[in-house]
């Protein structure tokens, strides 16, 4: 069962007595989540993914657009009669209550013919706790967990009344870095196992790049892109989601297209064919470097990192924004350094040119790059 | 260092000499009173040593009479407050507009002298010679019909003094509750709102438990506040309670040393003594009671 | 095309209306029981005021009561200055609260600083003292503290209303927490100046605890201006009575029984300074006591 939303606007009345107007959220959102996929909602903080989570589960009702969980219309529905599990980001386990009355909860909230007899409500908190691997917490209460634990305590509360769709909500922001690789292999390994439809919204990128099947990027309420993971990152379709995607993060340099070449500084350092001429500012992927003597791209060196499978290499070049850019090279490939200058070439496939005024992305003829 | 130590105690003996004379001292000495038998206040001089004061109270009509009324008053005040100020307190916290000024209204009564409104209370329950008085009026729409709250039957007294007392404590336990309220995580109700929960069981399995230490709290200063109860029936009936049968067992330890048959600071010690020892009984059984309902 | 079919689509309408309509009911229901409290705390209020304005002979031809008033006076107000002491009784009250209050902020500043920032030998013991201190009821030790008063002659004093007020264990220890927040680096900074104890806690210490002695000044006010018990048993002429033993003064003996408008001048006169108090520092009230206050 898919899980459709259709041109999603909400807006909040503006915040204080005397200010006047609104704020828009989100913004003519549409996006999928495929059945059995697991979708990354990627954002810096403040873009409407949290926002877009409550209009999902029905915390929030949107202003304009439609929901739609399979061929059925939930737009207006309250939350309970939607069948969402949600995991919060600080988990919200009732600390009162032991890890299994926790996972119980949301079946004794049942009413009617959907409610299961007492010991079909055990069997399946018994049977979720499995599928999380806390079957041996169930008589602790939340406080006595780790962060970890808890979370996966939330995880088969969200899970147990088998929800037509999944929500996370930053689930991995309140682990340490350790437990964080874990968990979201974790995360990923259970929706897998249970096919229900995934949403998780996050602000870190190299989180949902790692574990999605789909990601979807927004900024300030606005959808920037979406497809797979390797898809948004080999072919971003603006500045923005470049910039927000990779780390180390992508080098922004100002360029100019003239004459099918791409001039940095006044210098040609790579054709593009088919790119329209003008200003433009030119996006280089770290791994788009390669040593070479006899290279276009002169750059100054500032200092060598290396980390053992690759080596890293900051560099000044006057085009550049910011003060420094970084190369990665890997470490069998040798540069040369002569009176603190390298030479690089440039793999057109690691070069993105946008527009100036829109930076909007400007396509140029790459045989190497697929599909572009 | 050893200048140091000095300063401190310099600092501290204004409080220490204050506390040791009119709190630590007296503390002992009750104790010594109250078990001297026949204490003469004039020469200061007693004749033997005994139990014999505990027996006289625990023999005098006045006495009994007092324990009576605080348990009366105890029992049907402090569950009443304590529900009242939950409602209200749970109405309060769901509504927006007028928040603010609901808020200090309800907590006008803390700030304000027990003795002079109780005065407002007495007029408006009293039944004179000239008027039936307001509460009277209100009765007799409904058909019911007159009776004098302040001088007239036991149950009526009773209830103008329950009704006041209630008045007086809610404003603390509204203030409590709402801030007690309001520190409940609001994701926790996002939560159970997304599983369905039910706005009762919403209250009653998450609400209320997560509030339960501040409502132990309350039910627990309110006993000992119940217990001590004297002020409010002064303002009502006057200084002379046991004329009017509604003495409390604070106004029984008053009374006993000063005012019209005062003079025996041996059987108010003795009757103080037993107060705080069934005060400190119920909040033993209170603690234990709830103790076991929160472990469980 | 995807959608919900006609038939379920009006059902769900309908669904819709009637939870809208259903929780408009409830929020309404809220609002008509609030206000309800909202009426029965202020109607005193309100009564007090009416009947304080209302003429004496006026009053008492009402046999039923009357909700308002078409000829407002001032004589009672007059009447209450001029026919009984209030005044006396407004003047001593304030001295009492002043100076109780004044030397108590004193008192209770040392300590707290010399828990919270200096070393001494069985600081912890001492402090554990204080802390179990806040247990003893004032029920027990007023006995011999009215002893101890009598003998030393102060009954009828200031001395007498003041010394045994003074002290409050609560408010020592709710000024060491704060103190204990002010970060040690700027006592060591001062101590490297050359700054003295005192004068870095006149200097730096109270005016970054300001809102803290602000709290406990104005809680502590409160306190003394309703202050009844202490008053009453350690005075017994009417020239150092306090409002509250006034209160009670004017009741038993002052206007006459019928007089009840005079009476409820003085009421009023006698709760205005506190709820001008309270409207005024309203936050900083209703913080202090939900950290901790009870009421008497």
């Amino acid at each position: 069962m898919n899980i459709t939303l259709e041109n999603l606007t909400k807006r909040f009345p503006a915040r204080g007595r005397k200010a006047q107007g609104e704020t828009v959220a989100v913004k003519d959102l549409s996006f999928e989540i495929p059945d059995g996929m697991l979708v990354g909602l990627l954002g810096p903080s403040g873009c409407g993914k949290s926002t877009t989570l409550n209009m999902i589960c029905g915390l929030e009702a949107p202003s304009e657009g439609k929901i739609f969980f399979g061929e059925e219309e939930v737009t207006h529905l309250p939350p309970e009669l939607r069948g969402v599990g949600m995991v919060f980001q600080n988990y919200a386990l009732y600390p009162h209550m032991t890890v299994l009355q926790n996972i119980l909860f949301p079946l004794e909230n049942l009413k009617g013919e959907e409610r299961p007899s007492r010991s079909e409500m055990r069997e399946r908190a018994l049977e979720t706790a499995r599928l999380v691997q806390i079957e041996e917490l169930l008589d602790r209460r939340p406080k006595e967990l780790s962060g970890g634990q808890q979370q996966r305590v939330a995880i088969a509360r969200a899970l147990v009344k088998m929800p037509r769709v999944l929500l996370l909500d930053e689930p991995l922001s309140n682990l340490d870095a350790r437990l964080r690789l874990q968990t979201r292999e974790e995360i990923c390994k259970i929706q897998k196992k249970t096919g229900i439809p995934t949403l998780f919204v996050t602000h870190d990128q190299e989180e949902a790049m790692s574990i999605s099947d789909r990601i979807v990027v927004m900024k300030e309420g606005v959808l920037m892109q979406q497809g797979r993971p390797q898809e948004v990152y080999d072919n971003p379709a603006n500045l923005f989601v470049a910039k927000f995607l990779g780390t180390p993060p992508i080098n922004v340099l100002e360029g100019e297209v003239s004459g099918g070449m791409l001039r940095l500084d006044g210098q040609p350092v790579l054709p593009v064919p088919g790119a329209e001429e003008g200003p433009v500012y030119v996006g280089i992927r770290p791994e788009g470097f390669r040593p070479d003597a006899d290279g276009p791209m002169a750059c100054g060196l500032n200092r060598v990192e290396v980390l053992g499978r690759e080596t890293s290499m900051v560099c000044t070049h006057p085009a550049c924004q910011a003060d420094t850019l970084r190369a990665i090279l890997r470490s069998e490939e040798e540069a040369e350094a002569q009176s603190g200058q390298v030479r690089f070439s440039l793999r057109p496939e690691k070069v993105f040119l946008f527009r100036r005024s829109s930076e909007e992305r400007i396509r140029f003829d790459c045989p190497a790059r697929a599909g572009a | 260092m050893e200048q140091n130590s000095r300063k401190a105690w310099l600092y501290l003996l204004p409080s220490l000499v204050l506390l040791g004379v009119f709190l630590i001292y007296p503390l002992l000495d009750v104790l010594v009173y109250s078990v001297e038998e026949g204490y003469n206040f004039a020469s200061q001089t007693y004749q033997g040593v005994g139990a014999y004061n505990y027996s006289y109270v625990l023999h005098d009509p006045y006495f009994l009479q007092a324990v009576e009324n605080t348990f009366v008053l105890v029992i049907l005040t402090v569950p009443t407050s304590t529900v009242l100020a939950l409602l209200i307190s749970t109405a309060l916290s769901s509504i927006r507009p007028l928040r603010q000024l609901f808020q200090t209204i309800y907590f006008l009564p803390y700030v304000t002298n027990t003795l002079a409104v109780g005065l407002v209370f007495m007029v408006l329950f009293q039944r004179t010679e000239y008027t039936d008085g307001l509460v009277n009026l209100m009765l007799s729409w409904f058909g019911a019909g007159p009776i004098d709250f302040i001088n007239g039957p036991h149950w009526a007294k009773m209830f103008v003094l329950c009704f006041y007392t209630v008045w007086v404590v809610l404003p603390f336990k509204i203030l409590v509750l709402t801030s007690a309220l309001a520190s409940v995580n609001d994701t926790y109700y996002q939560a159970a709102r997304v599983d369905g929960t039910s706005r009762a069981r919403i209250f009653f399995r998450i609400t209320l438990p997560m509030i339960s230490p501040m409502i132990v709290y309350l039910v627990i200063t309110g006993f000992i506040g119940a217990f001590k109860a004297y002020s409010d029936a002064v303002a009502l009936f006057g200084t002379d309670l046991n004329a009017a049968g509604m003495n409390t067992i604070v106004g029984y330890v008053y009374d006993m040393l000063y005012g019209d048959s005062g003079g025996y600071p041996s059987y108010a010690s003795a009757a103080a003594i037993l107060l705080f020892a069934i005060v400190l009984t119920i909040t033993c059984i209170n603690l234990l009671v709830t103790r076991r309902r929160v472990s469980d | 095309m995807r959608g919900v079919n006609v038939k379920d689509k009006t059902n769900l309408e309908q669904q819709q209306r009637a939870r809208s309509r259903r929780s408009g009911l409830a929020t309404a229901l809220r609002y008509l029981f609030l206000s309800f409290w909202a009426v029965m705390v202020l109607f005193p209020f309100y009564w007090m005021v009416l009947t304080s304005l209302k003429g004496y002979g006026a009053y008492n031809a009402e046999h039923t009561p009357v909700f308002f008033t078409l000829s407002p006076t001032l004589e009672n107000y007059a009447n209450a200055f001029t026919a009984v002491p209030l005044g006396g009784y407004l003047l001593n009250t304030l001295i009492f609260s002043v100076i109780t209050t004044a030397v108590m902020v004193v008192v209770s500043t040392l300590a707290a600083y010399a828990f919270a920032r200096l070393r001494f030998r069985g600081k912890n013991l001492v402090f554990g003292l204080f802390l179990s201190m806040m247990m003893i009821p004032t029920e027990l030790v007023v006995i011999t503290n009215f002893v101890t008063i009598t003998d030393l002659g102060l009954r009828n004093s200031f001395p007498g209303l003041i010394l045994p007020s003074i002290t409050s264990v609560f408010y020592i220890y709710l000024l060491k927490e704060n103190f204990e927040q002010v970060p040690d680096e700027l006592y060591k900074a001062a101590k490297v100046d050359g700054t003295s104890d005192l004068k870095y806690l006149w200097k730096v210490m109270l005016p970054i605890c300001r809102p803290t002695l602000v709290t406990i000044t104005i809680l502590k006010l409160i306190e003394c201006w309703n202050s009844y018990v202490w008053p009453r048993l350690i005075t017994d002429d009417s020239a150092y009575f306090l409002v509250s033993n006034g209160i009670q003064e004017i009741r038993e003996n002052g206007f006459g029984r019928e007089n009840i408008p005079a009476m409820m001048a003085a009421v009023v006169v006698i709760s205005v300074p506190l709820v001008l108090l309270f409207l005024a520092f309203r936050k900083k009230i209703m913080e202090g006591v939900s950290r901790g206050g009870t009421k008497g």
